[in-house]
């Protein structure tokens, strides 16, 4: 039997089915081309002629490193380009369908290369992204199990690589000196503060969702306390805490970094989340993957790390990936206990007399860089979710 | 393996290889190290506090606060105590929230059923409307919408008049409203009988239903019940119980009506906005999730779209918005306490302000995550009975 032929409709069928099909359907196509005329066109207007965006122009090392030395900021270029060797790498091993997206999205610093008002090195820096990433790109495209598990392994190394290189190594005038946190600002701590408390949330989490299925009922009563007690509060209130009772709980803690503060608020706020999505995860386990390890003679530890994790944490990947994407937004909180992290420099830059009257603009500019970065991890996800064959709507 | 009788347990393992002993010590030894910890912890605070000269103790609350809170549901100066400064946060917060909630589930169901509407323009117009506030962070939407809108419209002697009138300008929104006047009071002893009235017909009309075995429309009845008092009392009394009062704009300020401050505005709308694309995906999940199959047998049997609407998609697609709705309201007022970076006093923000006059920061912030951890277990408490009550009941 032949499945029935697909409809196939000109354009004025599309209209037809789709736009104008009963009467009120037709009151609405109108209405909303009304709509889309009265916000799109002083929209378009604001942007390409009266928008002065001159503020972005002079503004753009702030915004993207902060007050960053402008010596070293060598060593951010040099983690953006082993950042888009690994994009590239793992694009080419893992979505090998997709090619000529990967290769556009690689090649949109180059286009950034071209934008006008950028310093020589900047422009040179844009290039070398791109043909790191293609690069990596057709050199992934080889495959295989062995590069897989490079790929992996890079990127767990690409964390803390990436933390050293920032802060540095030795003090002040020595090689690879020191940039202290406070100096850290922009888009990059951003990042930074995403990355640490992805990084650091992680484990505990993992093991604050094992604490709570414990069959220990102290250690069960203190994961669900825990839990319980940092999902019900909103993260301000922790990042203020954070702030302002770590001097008190800590000796000398009046010189731990109101960064290092705020990536303890992060990592313990991240962590109550993060627990109960992966107790969700382990709750999808049946109960005979638990008796067969027994029964194989796997100890409790054993069964855990090589038979049940794996599984639950390949169950909960799409959720925590959501997990991270909120993460990555939320960042925007410390703003608000005066770190200049993207929103916060903004503020700052937003504040000074030369630049009052500008907010559209920035504004508009960062909420850009957050939804470009938010839907690029989203659509991520959403590959991820259908490479591993988890679930469906 | 813990099931063992004591008898063979007794005979046959040795105590540093039984499991229960080697809980217990573990579940000790666990302990030990928390309360180590913990007690490490509470001993630098401690020191710390003696060497601020600051002690331990609730008693501050009923110190002078010294500070004005621009916007108060209640009487409220700077001679009162931070107890009332705390419950004018409060209140406030749950202002907010209250009317962040139901305008946010009012845009969310409306964008989440236009997502699914056979028009494309309206779905793209819907799906861009969510794509785009979900993926930005609310504090960025919260602060534009507040330096970008809000205060940038017109000074008040040039405010944008809507019909009403509502004035729009630099100092806010200000909206007609009623003040009480004379017979207020009586009006409000009209409304109480009334809802006792109609309580009392929706027990009856629950007790008529299982005896006869039919159920009338209780609900409807009451509803009319409490409208018909509403109405009738409002006639029958010899003045109107609220008088309308128009803003107007004289001078540089506005005179009358209920004025709604720039922070108000912005808070309400940024937060409205940002939940009710979350509260559409959540709506169109929920539509989605019940089975095509349903709705055809639906038709087959001759019920109208409205009728299939109401019968047989709403009650299944309920089940399934219900939970990630509390848990977005219960976003929703806890992302109020956001209102602290555009100037809202709401509770956060006045815990805040306390925190910097009193100099207690350990009571403070106790109770601020007291009173939205007590928030988030009720809405918890609450999500838990109503899934409890509407689960399927499988075997």
């Amino acid at each position: 039997m032949l499945p029935p032929p697909a409809e196939r409709l000109t354009i004025l069928g599309w209209a037809y089915k789709n736009l104008f099909r009963t009467w009120y359907d037709s009151l609405l196509t109108l209405l909303s081309i009304g709509l889309i005329y009265l916000l799109i066109r002083p929209f378009l207007t604001w942007l390409f002629i009266t928008a002065r965006w001159e503020v972005i122009q002079v503004n753009l090392r702030l915004l993207m490193v902060g007050q960053y030395p402008l010596a070293e900021v060598w060593r951010i270029w040099l983690c953006l380009e082993v950042q888009a060797t690994l994009i590239g790498f793992s694009w080419g091993i893992w979505l090998r369908g997709r090619r000529l997206l990967g290769v556009a999205l690689l090649l949109v610093p180059v286009g950034f290369a071209f934008w006008p008002g950028l310093n020589p090195g900047a422009r040179l820096n844009l290039f070398v992204l791109s043909v790191a990433g293609l690069a990596a790109f057709w050199f992934g495209r080889l495959g295989g199990a062995k590069l897989r598990r490079t790929a992996v392994i890079a990127w767990v190394l690409y964390f803390p690589f990436v933390i050293l290189v920032v802060r540095g190594l030795t003090p002040r005038s020595g090689f690879f000196p020191v940039v202290p946190a406070n100096l850290w600002g922009g888009l990059l701590l951003t990042f930074l503060l995403t990355v640490v408390g992805i990084s650091f949330s992680f484990p505990l989490g993992v093991l604050l969702a094992l604490g709570r299925r414990s069959r220990l009922p102290a250690v069960r009563w203190v994961s669900i306390t825990y839990i319980e007690v940092v999902r019900g509060v909103p993260l301000v209130t922790i990042l203020y805490m954070a702030s302002t009772m770590v001097p008190l709980f800590l000796p000398g803690g009046e010189n731990i970094h109101n960064v290092i503060r705020a990536m303890v608020g992060i990592t313990l706020f991240s962590a109550a989340y993060l627990a109960e999505n992966v107790r969700g995860g382990l709750q999808a386990i049946p109960q005979g993957q638990y008796e067969a390890a027994y029964a194989l003679g796997l100890g409790g530890f054993q069964t855990m790390a090589y038979i049940i994790l794996p599984q639950a944490l390949r169950l909960v990947i799409p959720v925590l990936m959501g997990l991270f994407i909120a993460l990555f937004k939320d960042t925007s909180l410390v703003a608000t206990i005066g770190l200049l992290e993207l929103l916060g420099i903004s503020r700052s830059i937003l504040a000074q007399p030369t630049f009052i009257g500008y907010q559209r603009e920035v504004y508009l500019f960062i909420s850009l860089i957050y939804w470009v970065f938010s839907y690029f991890m989203s659509y991520v996800s959403q590959r991820m979710e259908i490479a591993l064959g988890v679930g469906s709507r | 393996m813990g099931n063992r009788t004591s008898i063979e347990a007794r005979s046959s393992i040795a105590i540093w290889r039984d499991e229960r002993f080697l809980r217990l010590i573990g579940q000790a030894a666990f302990l030990l190290v928390l309360v180590l910890l913990l007690g490490y912890l509470a001993r630098n605070m401690f020191s710390s506090l003696r060497q601020l000269g600051l002690a331990l103790g609730f008693d501050f609350l009923q110190l002078t606060s010294g500070f004005d809170i621009g916007e108060r549901l209640i009487p409220y100066d700077r001679s009162q105590t931070f107890l009332r400064a705390f419950a004018v946060g409060l209140l406030n917060t749950i202002l907010v929230s209250g009317l962040g909630i139901l305008f946010a589930t009012l845009l969310g169901i409306l964008f989440g059923v236009a997502r699914l509407s056979t028009n494309f323009l309206v779905r793209s117009l819907a799906t861009v409307y969510i794509e785009f506030l979900r993926n930005i962070p609310l504090l960025v939407l919260l602060i534009a919408l507040y330096t970008v809108v809000f205060i940038q419209f017109p000074r008040v002697s040039e405010s944008i008049v809507l019909p009403g009138p509502v004035l729009i300008s630099n100092r806010g929104v200000a909206i007609p409203w009623g003040t009480p006047t004379e017979t207020y009071s009586a009006y409000l002893r009209i409304l109480g009988a009334g809802v006792l009235v109609a309580g009392g017909i929706g027990i009856f009309l629950s007790w008529y239903g299982r005896q006869t075995g039919r159920s009338p429309r209780i609900f409807l009845w009451v509803i009319l019940t409490v409208f018909l008092f509403l109405f009738v009392g409002w006639l029958a009394l010899p003045l109107p119980p609220l008088a309308l009062v128009q803003p107007a704009a004289e001078g540089l300020r506005l005179v009358g009506g209920q004025q709604l401050s720039p922070e108000f505005m912005a808070l309400l709308s940024g937060l409205s906005i940002y939940t009710s694309a979350f509260i559409a995906d959540v709506v169109r999940a929920g539509i989605q999730s019940v089975g095509k199959g349903q709705v055809e047998a639906a038709k087959s049997l001759g019920l109208t779209s409205f009728q299939i609407l109401r019968l047989v998609v709403f009650p299944q697609a309920l089940r399934v918005i219900v939970p990630p709705l509390t848990s977005q309201y219960l976003n929703l007022t806890k992302n109020s306490s956001l209102a602290v970076a555009i100037g809202f006093p709401e509770l956060f923000h006045v815990g805040r302000t306390v925190l910097n006059q009193s100099g207690r920061a350990v009571e403070v912030i106790s109770i601020l995550m007291g009173i939205y951890l007590s928030i988030s277990l009720l809405t918890s408490a609450f999500m838990n009975w109503y899934n409890a009550r509407v689960r399927f009941v499988e075997r």
